[in-house]
């Protein structure tokens, strides 16, 4: 069970309140938890990453254990702990609005 | 920085990069950008001018992207108090939706060479030694729209105040928050209590009561007007956590208004006056301290920043 954390906005287009919960099939990357919110949640396809590129929106950015992984590459393994969903993996917008 | 042979800046705007290599003239100074790369520092526009307490030809200038400058001269020459940026967490610092403003000037009447500022977003920090060298004053402070929600820099703080009789007690508008600290910044608690929101921009302290405090609560960081279009002033006695709405003469229906972080200020008159602007170009004005209010200005472009001066 992976766990991600979205920003507020995104919460709401999803209509969830708290943290979101996929099953995916290892390897465990930044790519396969996108494409399973995407399926699982398709009013978020094209605000996460472009519709066609699948490139990050900028203003978005990906951390895990504490680490800023948004210019990683999306197909390198995430750590241990995001894939036995020890620790969520946070999708986290810039400070846009103040 | 990029600068002519009398010292200002050069550049053919006025934007310019601060710290430029004399061999290549590539930035030597960055700090984060919104995707989380770095950026050069580049002046943009000054966000706020504070006059020194005690020297008529002294002033201090906020900047964007963030730094403190210093004119002693009337303003003919600023300089930069570079050890601010030179802190060392500037990398770490980021760009809030207005840009990366240095936008709170705070000087202590105590003692000379304490200066408060803040930054959105980065926080806020002080100097005990007129400029020289600056710490992060953001403990206590969290934001969870930031990685790690405690961090020592990256909190998008909107706005401080002081009163000048207590200069080590602060009240901070935060992203989301209202905060009080009574040790110069060391630490800070949340004073929100019963705020029908606790995001906002301005924050000011009544005249001659210090623990009397002004906010006006903004819906959220995405709805930028007052909650169910009513506009009002919050007002604590009590120097936070018991708030009071103050509506009399401010539209209650149907107002979409902004209240940007600097567009609020009080005079020194023996009944405190309040005044604030709006992004609809509204100037309000309260004569007894925020219980009725009225607009003496209409039909402005956003209203940036209220200053008051009292003429005898």
């Amino acid at each position: 069970m992976i766990r991600v954390i979205l920003p507020a906005h995104l919460r709401t287009l999803a209509r969830i309140d708290d943290e979101l919960k996929i099953d995916i099939n290892a390897p465990v990357t930044q790519r396969s938890i996108l494409d399973a919110i995407e399926e699982q949640y398709p009013m978020l396809r094209g605000t996460i990453r472009d519709h066609v590129t699948k490139q990050r929106r900028p203003f978005l950015r990906f951390f895990a254990c504490a680490e800023d992984l948004s210019h990683e590459s999306p197909d390198a393994p995430l750590p241990d702990a995001i894939a036995s969903g020890a620790e969520p993996f946070f999708i986290i917008g810039a400070i846009a609005g103040g | 920085m990029t600068a002519t042979p009398d010292g200002m800046p050069s550049g053919e705007s006025n934007k310019f990069v601060y710290n430029t290599s004399a061999e290549n003239g590539k930035p030597l100074t960055t700090h984060q950008w919104y995707d989380g790369t770095q950026h050069p520092w580049e002046f943009k526009r000054v966000w706020h001018l504070e006059p020194s307490l005690t020297d008529p030809d002294a002033v201090y200038a906020g900047v964007e992207d963030a730094a403190l400058f210093r004119s002693t001269d009337g303003a003919q020459t600023w300089h930069e108090l570079s050890g601010l940026r030179g802190h060392g967490s500037g990398p770490r610092w980021q760009p809030g939706a207005g840009g990366m403003c240095l936008h709170t000037i705070l000087l202590d009447p105590n003692h000379p060479d304490r200066i408060f500022i803040a930054i959105s977003a980065a926080g806020a920090f002080r100097t005990d030694d007129a400029g020289k060298t600056w710490k992060p004053i953001n403990r206590g402070l969290k934001s969870n729209t930031i990685p790690d929600g405690s961090a020592e820099v990256g909190h998008c703080v909107h706005r401080i105040a002081m009163h000048r009789s207590r200069p080590d007690v602060l009240f901070m508008q935060k992203h989301w928050d209202v905060m009080r600290s009574d040790n110069g910044g060391e630490s800070w608690q949340e004073v929100s209590g019963n705020l029908p929101t606790d995001f906002g921009f301005p924050i000011d302290v009544h005249a001659h009561e210090p623990e009397t405090v002004y906010v006006v609560p903004i819906k959220s960081d995405s709805e930028h007007y007052p909650p169910d279009g009513k506009l009002r002033v919050y007002r604590s006695k009590t120097g936070g956590n018991e708030w009071e709405a103050l509506t009399k003469g401010l539209p209650q229906s149907n107002c979409y208004v902004n209240v940007l972080r600097d567009a609020m200020a009080v005079d020194s008159l023996d009944s405190c006056g309040v005044y604030f602007g709006t992004t609809g170009g509204q100037v309000y004005a309260s004569a007894d301290a925020g219980d009725n209010w009225a607009p003496i200005v209409r039909d402005l472009p956003a209203v940036l920043s209220v200053e008051v001066q009292t003429l005898q």
